[in-house]
Protein backbone atom coordinates (compact mmCIF):
# COMPACT_ATOMS: atom_id res chain seq x y z
CA UNK A 1 0.00 0.00 0.00
CA UNK A 2 2.89 1.88 -0.27
CA UNK A 3 1.98 3.55 -3.72
CA UNK A 4 -1.41 4.47 -1.68
CA UNK A 5 0.54 6.13 0.50
CA UNK A 6 2.48 8.25 -1.77
CA UNK A 7 -0.29 9.08 -3.75
CA UNK A 8 -2.36 10.32 -0.89
CA UNK A 9 1.10 12.39 0.14
CA UNK A 10 1.66 13.64 -3.39
CA UNK A 11 -2.23 14.91 -3.15
CA UNK A 12 -2.00 16.55 0.23
CA UNK A 13 1.04 18.08 -1.08
CA UNK A 14 -1.28 19.56 -4.59
CA UNK A 15 -4.19 20.86 -2.23
CA UNK A 16 -1.86 22.52 0.25
CA UNK A 17 0.24 24.45 -2.59
CA UNK A 18 -2.77 27.14 -3.97
CA UNK A 19 -0.78 28.25 -5.98
CA UNK A 20 -0.43 25.12 -8.59
CA UNK A 21 -3.60 23.75 -7.86
CA UNK A 22 -4.79 27.78 -9.44
CA UNK A 23 -2.41 27.59 -12.23
CA UNK A 24 -3.09 23.86 -13.29
CA UNK A 25 -6.34 25.09 -13.73
CA UNK A 26 -6.36 28.75 -14.69
CA UNK A 27 -3.51 28.55 -17.08
CA UNK A 28 -4.87 26.10 -19.49
CA UNK A 29 -8.43 28.93 -19.41
CA UNK A 30 -6.56 31.55 -19.88
CA UNK A 31 -4.73 30.27 -22.57
CA UNK A 32 -7.39 29.01 -24.34
CA UNK A 33 -9.40 32.09 -24.22
CA UNK A 34 -6.36 34.15 -25.51
CA UNK A 35 -6.40 31.65 -28.04
CA UNK A 36 -10.11 31.53 -29.46
CA UNK A 37 -9.82 36.13 -29.13
CA UNK A 38 -6.59 35.75 -31.38
CA UNK A 39 -7.78 33.14 -34.45
CA UNK A 40 -11.64 34.07 -33.49
CA UNK A 41 -10.86 38.02 -34.33
CA UNK A 42 -12.54 39.65 -37.75
CA UNK A 43 -11.52 39.05 -40.78
CA UNK A 44 -8.65 40.95 -42.52
CA UNK A 45 -10.27 44.12 -44.31
CA UNK A 46 -6.87 45.08 -46.76
CA UNK A 47 -6.51 48.93 -47.19
CA UNK A 48 -5.97 49.14 -50.91
CA UNK A 49 -5.16 52.52 -53.12
CA UNK A 50 -6.39 53.33 -56.66
CA UNK A 51 -4.23 54.84 -58.51
CA UNK A 52 -6.07 56.75 -61.77
CA UNK A 53 -8.15 54.27 -62.36
CA UNK A 54 -11.18 55.85 -64.57
CA UNK A 55 -14.84 56.59 -62.78
CA UNK A 56 -16.48 54.08 -65.08
CA UNK A 57 -14.13 51.23 -63.89
CA UNK A 58 -14.45 51.96 -60.10
CA UNK A 59 -18.10 52.32 -60.49
CA UNK A 60 -18.15 48.29 -62.07
CA UNK A 61 -15.32 47.27 -59.45
CA UNK A 62 -16.89 45.13 -56.33
CA UNK A 63 -15.85 47.43 -53.48
CA UNK A 64 -16.85 45.18 -50.91
CA UNK A 65 -14.48 43.90 -47.95
CA UNK A 66 -11.36 46.10 -48.29
CA UNK A 67 -10.92 50.40 -47.38
CA UNK A 68 -10.58 51.87 -50.41
CA UNK A 69 -9.08 55.46 -51.56
CA UNK A 70 -8.42 56.97 -54.43
CA UNK A 71 -5.29 58.86 -56.11
CA UNK A 72 -4.54 60.85 -58.67
CA UNK A 73 -1.34 60.01 -58.94
CA UNK A 74 1.12 57.09 -57.69
CA UNK A 75 4.01 59.38 -55.94
CA UNK A 76 1.18 59.86 -53.14
CA UNK A 77 0.16 55.84 -53.43
CA UNK A 78 3.54 54.90 -52.71
CA UNK A 79 3.95 56.68 -49.91
CA UNK A 80 0.69 55.53 -48.29
CA UNK A 81 2.46 51.87 -48.58
CA UNK A 82 5.17 52.82 -47.48
CA UNK A 83 3.97 54.37 -44.64
CA UNK A 84 1.95 51.27 -44.08
CA UNK A 85 -1.43 53.23 -44.30
CA UNK A 86 -2.26 51.21 -48.01
CA UNK A 87 -1.23 47.32 -48.20
CA UNK A 88 -0.98 48.05 -51.45
CA UNK A 89 -2.19 49.69 -54.83
CA UNK A 90 -3.39 49.37 -58.35
CA UNK A 91 -2.87 51.14 -61.58
CA UNK A 92 -4.10 50.20 -64.49
CA UNK A 93 -0.76 50.52 -67.25
CA UNK A 94 -1.13 50.43 -71.07
CA UNK A 95 -5.00 48.75 -70.28
CA UNK A 96 -3.21 45.95 -67.96
CA UNK A 97 -3.62 46.10 -64.49
CA UNK A 98 -0.21 46.27 -62.34
CA UNK A 99 -0.72 45.43 -58.26
CA UNK A 100 2.37 47.31 -55.99
CA UNK A 101 1.95 45.91 -52.37
CA UNK A 102 3.58 46.36 -48.99
CA UNK A 103 5.13 42.71 -49.39
CA UNK A 104 6.50 42.01 -45.86
CA UNK A 105 3.31 39.93 -44.46
CA UNK A 106 2.33 36.61 -47.25
CA UNK A 107 -0.74 36.55 -45.38
CA UNK A 108 -1.76 40.30 -46.42
CA UNK A 109 -0.40 39.91 -49.68
CA UNK A 110 -2.39 36.99 -50.23
CA UNK A 111 -5.71 38.70 -48.76
CA UNK A 112 -4.71 41.94 -51.19
CA UNK A 113 -4.07 38.99 -54.69
CA UNK A 114 -7.53 38.06 -53.61
CA UNK A 115 -9.59 41.26 -53.26
CA UNK A 116 -7.66 42.63 -56.33
CA UNK A 117 -8.81 39.16 -58.32
CA UNK A 118 -12.73 39.26 -57.55
CA UNK A 119 -12.73 43.24 -57.78
CA UNK A 120 -11.86 43.16 -61.03
CA UNK A 121 -13.73 40.18 -62.47
CA UNK A 122 -16.53 42.09 -62.36
CA UNK A 123 -15.35 44.19 -65.37
CA UNK A 124 -14.33 41.21 -67.38
CA UNK A 125 -16.93 39.79 -69.87
CA UNK A 126 -16.59 36.33 -69.26
CA UNK A 127 -16.00 36.63 -65.21
CA UNK A 128 -12.02 35.56 -65.64
CA UNK A 129 -8.95 37.59 -64.70
CA UNK A 130 -5.80 37.86 -66.35
CA UNK A 131 -2.53 36.91 -64.49
CA UNK A 132 -2.15 40.19 -62.81
CA UNK A 133 1.63 41.88 -62.54
CA UNK A 134 2.55 42.13 -59.24
CA UNK A 135 5.26 45.07 -57.79
CA UNK A 136 6.78 44.69 -54.08
CA UNK A 137 8.24 47.10 -51.72
CA UNK A 138 9.56 44.68 -49.49
CA UNK A 139 10.68 41.53 -50.96
CA UNK A 140 9.39 39.56 -53.06
CA UNK A 141 6.58 36.96 -54.42
CA UNK A 142 9.09 34.32 -52.80
CA UNK A 143 8.73 35.52 -49.58
CA UNK A 144 7.44 32.80 -47.01
CA UNK A 145 5.87 32.27 -44.10
CA UNK A 146 8.98 31.35 -42.48
CA UNK A 147 10.96 34.79 -43.67
CA UNK A 148 7.72 36.63 -42.17
CA UNK A 149 7.50 34.75 -38.92
CA UNK A 150 11.03 33.57 -38.33
CA UNK A 151 12.09 37.52 -36.90
CA UNK A 152 9.62 36.61 -34.51
CA UNK A 153 10.76 33.42 -33.47
CA UNK A 154 13.95 34.39 -32.87
CA UNK A 155 13.28 37.05 -30.66
CA UNK A 156 10.89 34.99 -28.91
CA UNK A 157 12.91 32.03 -28.55
CA UNK A 158 15.81 34.01 -27.06
CA UNK A 159 13.40 35.85 -25.17
CA UNK A 160 11.95 32.62 -23.64
CA UNK A 161 15.54 31.20 -22.71
CA UNK A 162 17.08 33.61 -21.47
CA UNK A 163 14.29 34.22 -18.86
CA UNK A 164 13.78 30.75 -17.60
CA UNK A 165 17.42 30.41 -17.09
CA UNK A 166 17.90 33.37 -15.25
CA UNK A 167 14.69 32.86 -13.18
CA UNK A 168 15.83 29.53 -12.12
CA UNK A 169 20.00 30.15 -10.96
CA UNK A 170 18.31 32.81 -9.23
CA UNK A 171 15.96 30.86 -7.27
CA UNK A 172 18.67 28.59 -6.78
CA UNK A 173 20.60 30.77 -5.25
CA UNK A 174 18.01 31.31 -2.68
CA UNK A 175 17.25 27.82 -1.80
CA UNK A 176 20.85 26.83 -1.85
CA UNK A 177 21.78 29.61 0.84
CA UNK A 178 24.29 31.46 -1.11
CA UNK A 179 21.82 34.66 -1.64
CA UNK A 180 22.08 34.62 1.69
CA UNK A 181 25.66 33.98 2.06
CA UNK A 182 25.99 37.06 -0.42
CA UNK A 183 23.98 39.71 1.31
CA UNK A 184 25.95 38.63 4.48
CA UNK A 185 28.74 40.71 2.60
CA UNK A 186 28.97 44.10 2.26
CA UNK A 187 27.57 43.42 -1.61
CA UNK A 188 24.64 46.28 -2.58
CA UNK A 189 21.38 45.31 -3.84
CA UNK A 190 22.00 47.26 -6.89
CA UNK A 191 24.81 45.30 -7.79
CA UNK A 192 23.34 41.58 -6.99
CA UNK A 193 21.62 42.66 -9.76
CA UNK A 194 23.79 44.32 -11.94
CA UNK A 195 26.19 41.58 -11.76
CA UNK A 196 23.57 38.96 -12.88
CA UNK A 197 22.57 41.32 -15.60
CA UNK A 198 26.26 41.89 -16.70
CA UNK A 199 27.23 37.79 -16.49
CA UNK A 200 24.19 37.28 -18.02
CA UNK A 201 24.34 39.44 -21.17
CA UNK A 202 27.84 38.44 -21.87
CA UNK A 203 26.43 34.80 -22.53
CA UNK A 204 23.15 36.06 -24.07
CA UNK A 205 25.63 37.97 -26.23
CA UNK A 206 26.99 35.13 -27.50
CA UNK A 207 23.87 32.92 -27.54
CA UNK A 208 22.07 35.52 -29.56
CA UNK A 209 24.60 35.74 -32.17
CA UNK A 210 25.42 32.23 -33.00
CA UNK A 211 20.77 31.44 -33.08
CA UNK A 212 20.74 34.90 -35.16
CA UNK A 213 23.32 33.39 -37.12
CA UNK A 214 22.07 30.16 -38.09
CA UNK A 215 18.91 31.13 -39.00
CA UNK A 216 20.25 33.71 -41.26
CA UNK A 217 23.31 31.98 -43.02
CA UNK A 218 21.97 28.53 -42.73
CA UNK A 219 18.11 28.76 -42.27
CA UNK A 220 18.43 31.23 -45.10
CA UNK A 221 15.67 33.43 -43.10
CA UNK A 222 15.10 36.66 -45.42
CA UNK A 223 18.09 39.43 -44.07
CA UNK A 224 17.62 42.90 -45.91
CA UNK A 225 19.05 44.76 -42.93
CA UNK A 226 22.54 44.93 -41.00
CA UNK A 227 23.68 42.07 -38.74
CA UNK A 228 24.66 43.89 -35.55
CA UNK A 229 21.66 45.32 -35.67
CA UNK A 230 19.80 42.59 -35.12
CA UNK A 231 22.07 41.79 -32.43
CA UNK A 232 21.22 44.96 -30.74
CA UNK A 233 17.67 43.92 -30.75
CA UNK A 234 18.29 40.51 -29.18
CA UNK A 235 20.11 42.15 -26.75
CA UNK A 236 17.72 44.58 -25.62
CA UNK A 237 15.24 42.26 -25.71
CA UNK A 238 17.41 39.48 -23.63
CA UNK A 239 17.97 42.13 -20.78
CA UNK A 240 14.06 42.67 -20.45
CA UNK A 241 14.18 38.64 -20.81
CA UNK A 242 16.68 38.65 -17.95
CA UNK A 243 15.51 41.53 -15.44
CA UNK A 244 11.78 40.18 -15.86
CA UNK A 245 12.76 36.80 -14.85
CA UNK A 246 14.88 37.75 -12.37
CA UNK A 247 12.13 39.62 -10.72
CA UNK A 248 9.63 37.12 -11.01
CA UNK A 249 11.53 34.34 -10.03
CA UNK A 250 11.45 36.01 -6.36
CA UNK A 251 7.72 35.32 -6.70
CA UNK A 252 8.30 31.59 -6.80
CA UNK A 253 9.77 29.34 -3.98
CA UNK A 254 11.04 26.24 -6.55
CA UNK A 255 12.02 25.94 -9.61
CA UNK A 256 8.69 24.39 -10.72
CA UNK A 257 6.89 27.21 -9.98
CA UNK A 258 9.28 29.56 -11.88
CA UNK A 259 7.78 27.28 -14.81
CA UNK A 260 4.48 28.39 -13.83
CA UNK A 261 5.28 31.74 -14.76
CA UNK A 262 5.68 30.74 -18.33
CA UNK A 263 2.40 30.56 -19.34
CA UNK A 264 1.40 33.78 -17.76
CA UNK A 265 4.31 35.86 -18.57
CA UNK A 266 6.00 34.74 -21.71
CA UNK A 267 3.60 32.64 -23.74
CA UNK A 268 0.91 35.39 -23.89
CA UNK A 269 3.70 37.27 -25.40
CA UNK A 270 3.20 35.56 -28.97
CA UNK A 271 0.19 36.44 -29.46
CA UNK A 272 0.86 39.96 -29.36
CA UNK A 273 4.73 39.93 -30.90
CA UNK A 274 3.06 39.68 -34.47
CA UNK A 275 3.22 36.11 -35.20
CA UNK A 276 -0.65 36.49 -35.97
CA UNK A 277 -1.60 39.33 -37.42
CA UNK A 278 -2.18 42.43 -34.73
CA UNK A 279 -5.08 43.99 -37.07
CA UNK A 280 -7.24 41.08 -36.79
CA UNK A 281 -6.70 40.60 -32.56
CA UNK A 282 -9.78 41.09 -30.71
CA UNK A 283 -10.10 45.19 -29.08
CA UNK A 284 -10.88 43.37 -25.90
CA UNK A 285 -7.05 42.60 -26.37
CA UNK A 286 -5.08 44.33 -28.29
CA UNK A 287 -4.40 47.02 -25.85
CA UNK A 288 -2.13 44.47 -24.19
CA UNK A 289 0.61 44.25 -26.81
CA UNK A 290 2.58 47.91 -26.12
CA UNK A 291 3.12 46.69 -22.78
CA UNK A 292 4.90 43.54 -23.83
CA UNK A 293 8.58 43.44 -24.26
CA UNK A 294 8.07 41.13 -27.48
CA UNK A 295 6.17 42.95 -29.18
CA UNK A 296 8.70 46.56 -29.57
CA UNK A 297 11.83 43.58 -30.61
CA UNK A 298 9.56 41.91 -33.06
CA UNK A 299 8.59 45.13 -34.71
CA UNK A 300 12.26 46.35 -34.75
CA UNK A 301 13.65 42.73 -35.90
CA UNK A 302 11.22 42.61 -38.98
CA UNK A 303 11.61 46.29 -39.69
CA UNK A 304 15.33 45.37 -39.87
CA UNK A 305 14.92 41.56 -41.78
CA UNK A 306 12.32 42.09 -44.14
CA UNK A 307 12.06 45.44 -44.39
CA UNK A 308 15.98 46.44 -44.38
CA UNK A 309 15.37 49.45 -41.77
CA UNK A 310 18.43 50.84 -40.33
CA UNK A 311 19.65 52.20 -36.56
CA UNK A 312 17.10 55.16 -37.22
CA UNK A 313 14.15 53.42 -37.24
CA UNK A 314 15.11 51.18 -34.87
CA UNK A 315 16.53 53.35 -31.58
CA UNK A 316 12.99 53.97 -30.56
CA UNK A 317 12.14 50.71 -29.88
CA UNK A 318 15.58 49.87 -29.01
CA UNK A 319 14.96 52.56 -25.93
CA UNK A 320 11.43 51.46 -25.02
CA UNK A 321 13.13 48.01 -24.14
CA UNK A 322 15.52 49.69 -22.15
CA UNK A 323 13.26 51.57 -20.48
CA UNK A 324 11.24 47.90 -19.64
CA UNK A 325 14.73 46.36 -18.46
CA UNK A 326 15.54 49.43 -16.35
CA UNK A 327 11.79 49.27 -14.71
CA UNK A 328 12.19 45.69 -13.74
CA UNK A 329 16.04 46.38 -12.45
CA UNK A 330 14.35 48.74 -9.96
CA UNK A 331 11.61 46.36 -8.94
CA UNK A 332 14.56 44.06 -8.43
CA UNK A 333 16.54 45.85 -5.99
CA UNK A 334 13.10 46.65 -3.92
CA UNK A 335 11.78 43.22 -4.07
CA UNK A 336 15.75 42.14 -2.58
CA UNK A 337 14.35 44.26 0.07
CA UNK A 338 12.31 41.07 1.18
CA UNK A 339 15.96 39.56 1.81
CA UNK A 340 17.89 42.02 2.99
CA UNK A 341 16.66 45.92 4.63
CA UNK A 342 19.95 47.57 3.48
CA UNK B 1 27.25 49.08 27.41
CA UNK B 2 30.97 49.17 27.79
CA UNK B 3 33.57 50.04 26.01
CA UNK B 4 34.38 46.79 25.61
CA UNK B 5 31.03 45.89 24.45
CA UNK B 6 30.61 44.28 20.79
CA UNK B 7 27.28 43.96 20.72
CA UNK B 8 24.72 45.08 22.55
CA UNK B 9 21.59 43.97 21.97
CA UNK B 10 18.58 46.51 23.30
CA UNK B 11 14.91 45.45 24.23
CA UNK B 12 14.66 43.78 20.76
CA UNK B 13 11.47 42.10 19.36
CA UNK B 14 11.05 40.23 16.23
CA UNK B 15 7.65 38.85 15.04
CA UNK B 16 6.44 37.81 11.31
CA UNK B 17 3.04 38.54 10.77
CA UNK B 18 1.67 37.50 14.19
CA UNK B 19 4.00 34.81 15.11
CA UNK B 20 6.32 36.36 17.66
CA UNK B 21 10.12 34.64 17.19
CA UNK B 22 11.82 37.39 19.69
CA UNK B 23 10.78 39.03 23.11
CA UNK B 24 12.25 41.43 24.49
CA UNK B 25 15.76 40.60 23.88
CA UNK B 26 18.63 42.25 26.37
CA UNK B 27 21.78 41.03 25.74
CA UNK B 28 25.65 41.92 25.84
CA UNK B 29 28.49 40.10 24.68
CA UNK B 30 32.32 41.88 25.44
CA UNK B 31 34.92 41.86 23.09
CA UNK B 32 36.91 38.55 23.11
CA UNK B 33 34.12 36.29 24.16
CA UNK B 34 32.96 32.99 22.66
CA UNK B 35 29.36 33.33 23.31
CA UNK B 36 26.79 30.50 23.32
CA UNK B 37 23.19 30.98 22.22
CA UNK B 38 21.69 27.73 23.56
CA UNK B 39 17.96 26.30 23.16
CA UNK B 40 16.17 24.16 21.37
CA UNK B 41 15.14 24.55 17.69
CA UNK B 42 12.45 27.02 16.97
CA UNK B 43 13.74 29.37 20.55
CA UNK B 44 14.89 32.43 17.92
CA UNK B 45 18.38 31.50 18.05
CA UNK B 46 18.72 31.88 13.98
CA UNK B 47 16.83 34.82 13.98
CA UNK B 48 18.96 36.90 16.48
CA UNK B 49 21.76 35.93 14.55
CA UNK B 50 20.32 37.34 11.39
CA UNK B 51 19.71 40.60 12.74
CA UNK B 52 23.79 40.83 14.28
CA UNK B 53 24.71 39.87 10.87
CA UNK B 54 22.72 42.69 9.26
CA UNK B 55 20.65 40.22 7.51
CA UNK B 56 17.69 41.11 9.40
CA UNK B 57 16.42 43.99 11.77
CA UNK B 58 14.16 43.77 14.77
CA UNK B 59 10.79 44.72 14.77
CA UNK B 60 10.98 46.72 18.11
CA UNK B 61 14.09 47.95 19.84
CA UNK B 62 18.13 47.44 18.46
CA UNK B 63 21.22 45.63 18.10
CA UNK B 64 24.31 47.70 18.38
CA UNK B 65 27.65 46.05 17.02
CA UNK B 66 30.97 47.63 17.45
CA UNK B 67 28.94 50.42 19.45
CA UNK B 68 27.27 51.69 16.11
CA UNK B 69 23.51 50.58 14.84
CA UNK B 70 22.30 46.97 12.79
CA UNK B 71 22.45 46.91 10.19
CA UNK B 72 25.19 48.54 8.63
CA UNK B 73 27.09 47.76 5.48
CA UNK B 74 30.05 49.09 7.13
CA UNK B 75 29.86 46.95 9.70
CA UNK B 76 29.14 44.27 7.78
CA UNK B 77 32.81 44.60 5.94
CA UNK B 78 34.07 43.49 10.14
CA UNK B 79 32.03 40.27 10.44
CA UNK B 80 31.79 36.90 9.62
CA UNK B 81 29.14 35.03 9.45
CA UNK B 82 28.28 31.17 8.64
CA UNK B 83 24.57 29.61 8.05
CA UNK B 84 23.50 26.64 8.94
CA UNK B 85 23.63 25.89 5.29
CA UNK B 86 26.93 25.70 3.53
CA UNK B 87 26.24 28.08 1.01
CA UNK B 88 28.28 27.26 -1.50
CA UNK B 89 28.39 27.14 -5.06
CA UNK B 90 28.42 23.19 -6.10
CA UNK B 91 29.32 23.36 -9.86
CA UNK B 92 32.35 25.91 -8.55
CA UNK B 93 35.78 24.40 -7.44
CA UNK B 94 36.63 25.35 -3.85
CA UNK B 95 39.06 27.94 -5.17
CA UNK B 96 36.28 29.78 -7.75
CA UNK B 97 34.17 29.94 -4.57
CA UNK B 98 36.78 30.99 -2.35
CA UNK B 99 37.85 33.36 -5.16
CA UNK B 100 34.33 35.08 -5.54
CA UNK B 101 33.42 35.48 -2.00
CA UNK B 102 36.68 37.22 -1.10
CA UNK B 103 36.58 39.71 -4.04
CA UNK B 104 33.24 40.32 -2.59
CA UNK B 105 35.17 42.27 0.36
CA UNK B 106 37.92 43.87 -1.98
CA UNK B 107 40.46 41.63 -1.88
CA UNK B 108 42.75 40.76 -4.74
CA UNK B 109 46.10 40.02 -6.07
CA UNK B 110 48.83 38.46 -3.76
CA UNK B 111 47.15 39.25 -0.64
CA UNK B 112 44.09 37.31 -1.70
CA UNK B 113 45.71 33.91 -2.54
CA UNK B 114 47.73 34.12 0.72
CA UNK B 115 44.71 34.76 2.77
CA UNK B 116 43.14 31.39 1.04
CA UNK B 117 46.13 29.35 0.82
CA UNK B 118 46.80 29.99 4.62
CA UNK B 119 43.44 29.52 5.26
CA UNK B 120 42.39 26.04 3.20
CA UNK B 121 45.89 24.72 4.69
CA UNK B 122 44.82 25.75 8.59
CA UNK B 123 41.54 23.40 7.59
CA UNK B 124 43.23 20.68 5.58
CA UNK B 125 41.85 21.23 2.74
CA UNK B 126 45.31 22.56 0.70
CA UNK B 127 45.19 19.08 -1.26
CA UNK B 128 41.32 20.20 -2.40
CA UNK B 129 41.56 23.33 -3.78
CA UNK B 130 40.93 22.46 -7.30
CA UNK B 131 38.05 20.28 -6.81
CA UNK B 132 34.56 20.57 -7.88
CA UNK B 133 33.07 21.62 -4.15
CA UNK B 134 30.18 19.43 -5.38
CA UNK B 135 32.10 16.35 -5.06
CA UNK B 136 33.22 17.46 -1.63
CA UNK B 137 31.93 15.65 1.41
CA UNK B 138 29.71 16.80 4.44
CA UNK B 139 32.72 17.83 6.36
CA UNK B 140 34.31 19.20 3.70
CA UNK B 141 31.89 21.47 2.77
CA UNK B 142 31.52 22.81 6.06
CA UNK B 143 35.29 23.51 7.01
CA UNK B 144 35.36 25.38 3.04
CA UNK B 145 32.06 27.08 4.23
CA UNK B 146 33.77 28.41 7.30
CA UNK B 147 37.49 29.05 5.61
CA UNK B 148 35.05 31.40 3.24
CA UNK B 149 33.70 33.43 6.61
CA UNK B 150 37.09 34.09 7.60
CA UNK B 151 38.50 35.34 4.45
CA UNK B 152 38.25 39.28 5.44
CA UNK B 153 39.65 38.86 8.89
CA UNK B 154 36.74 39.40 10.65
CA UNK B 155 37.05 40.99 14.41
CA UNK B 156 33.40 39.21 14.65
CA UNK B 157 32.57 35.25 13.81
CA UNK B 158 28.79 34.44 14.07
CA UNK B 159 28.81 30.94 13.40
CA UNK B 160 24.66 29.37 13.20
CA UNK B 161 25.33 25.49 14.50
CA UNK B 162 28.49 25.66 13.27
CA UNK B 163 29.29 21.75 14.28
CA UNK B 164 25.65 20.11 13.15
CA UNK B 165 26.27 16.94 11.80
CA UNK B 166 29.99 16.67 12.12
CA UNK B 167 32.06 13.86 13.19
CA UNK B 168 34.03 14.11 16.50
CA UNK B 169 37.17 14.44 15.08
CA UNK B 170 36.76 17.33 13.37
CA UNK B 171 34.12 18.84 15.61
CA UNK B 172 37.05 18.66 18.00
CA UNK B 173 39.80 20.03 15.33
CA UNK B 174 37.23 22.85 14.87
CA UNK B 175 36.89 23.85 18.70
CA UNK B 176 40.41 24.11 18.35
CA UNK B 177 40.72 26.77 15.50
CA UNK B 178 37.90 28.58 17.17
CA UNK B 179 39.93 28.43 20.42
CA UNK B 180 42.90 29.95 18.22
CA UNK B 181 40.94 32.86 16.58
CA UNK B 182 39.81 33.64 19.70
CA UNK B 183 43.17 34.05 21.11
CA UNK B 184 43.96 36.50 18.38
CA UNK B 185 41.05 38.76 19.96
CA UNK B 186 38.30 37.27 17.39
CA UNK B 187 34.77 37.68 19.79
CA UNK B 188 32.61 34.42 18.44
CA UNK B 189 29.57 33.95 18.85
CA UNK B 190 27.40 30.37 18.34
CA UNK B 191 24.54 28.76 18.77
CA UNK B 192 23.72 25.40 19.10
CA UNK B 193 21.29 23.18 20.88
CA UNK B 194 23.97 20.86 21.80
CA UNK B 195 25.11 20.60 25.66
CA UNK B 196 28.32 19.78 25.46
CA UNK B 197 29.53 21.90 22.83
CA UNK B 198 27.76 25.40 24.78
CA UNK B 199 29.92 23.88 27.80
CA UNK B 200 32.74 25.05 25.47
CA UNK B 201 31.66 28.56 25.36
CA UNK B 202 33.02 31.42 28.10
CA UNK B 203 29.21 32.71 28.50
CA UNK B 204 26.01 31.38 27.13
CA UNK B 205 22.71 32.48 26.94
CA UNK B 206 19.99 30.11 27.46
CA UNK B 207 16.94 30.75 24.74
CA UNK B 208 13.09 29.69 24.66
CA UNK B 209 10.36 30.57 22.79
CA UNK B 210 12.02 33.91 21.94
CA UNK B 211 12.91 34.42 25.53
CA UNK B 212 16.66 34.59 27.21
CA UNK B 213 15.70 32.50 30.31
CA UNK B 214 19.16 32.58 31.67
CA UNK B 215 22.66 33.60 31.23
CA UNK B 216 26.30 33.51 32.28
CA UNK B 217 29.48 31.16 32.77
CA UNK B 218 28.47 28.09 32.08
CA UNK B 219 29.85 27.44 35.73
CA UNK B 220 27.57 29.72 37.30
CA UNK B 221 24.90 28.81 35.69
CA UNK B 222 24.87 25.12 37.23
CA UNK B 223 26.14 26.77 40.38
CA UNK B 224 22.48 29.45 40.45
CA UNK B 225 20.47 26.72 39.91
CA UNK B 226 22.55 23.61 41.95
CA UNK B 227 23.13 21.15 39.46
CA UNK B 228 26.28 19.06 37.92
CA UNK B 229 25.44 19.73 34.37
CA UNK B 230 24.51 22.15 32.04
CA UNK B 231 21.82 20.18 30.83
CA UNK B 232 20.56 19.54 33.58
CA UNK B 233 20.39 23.58 34.43
CA UNK B 234 18.96 23.97 31.69
CA UNK B 235 15.96 21.67 32.47
CA UNK B 236 15.78 23.61 35.67
CA UNK B 237 15.28 27.35 33.55
CA UNK B 238 13.10 25.98 31.23
CA UNK B 239 10.78 23.26 33.07
CA UNK B 240 7.40 24.99 32.74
Amino acid sequence: MKVFALSKRILQQLIRDKRTLALLIFAPILVLTMLYLVFDGEEYVPEIGLVNIPEPVTEKMEMSDAGVTEYQNEVEAYHGVASGRLDGYIKIEGGEPLVFLEGSDPGVNSEVIKWVQSALAGLEENGKVADLELDYLYGSEDIGTFDYYGPVLLGFFIFFFVFLTAGVSFIRERTTGTLERLLSTPIRKWEIVMGYLIGFALFTVLQSAIIAWYAIYILDMLMVGVFIDVLWIILALALTALTLGILVSSFANNEFQMIQFIPIVVVPQIFFSGLFNLDTISDLLSWIGPLTPLYYAAESLRDVMIRGYGWSDIYMNLLILLLFSLIFIVLNILVLRKYRKI
Amino acid sequence: MTSESSVSIRNVSKSFGRKAILKNIDLEIQKGEIFGLLGPSGAGKTTLVRELAGLDSPTEGENYVFGEKMPSLKLMKRIGYMAQADALYEDLSAEENLKFFSSLYGMKGKHQNERINELMELMGLSDHLSERVGHFSGGMKRRLSLVISLLHEPEMLILDEPTVGIDPILRKSIWNFFYDLNKKGTTIIITTHVMDEAAKCSRLALMQRGIIVASGTPESLKKETDTETLEQAFLVYGGD
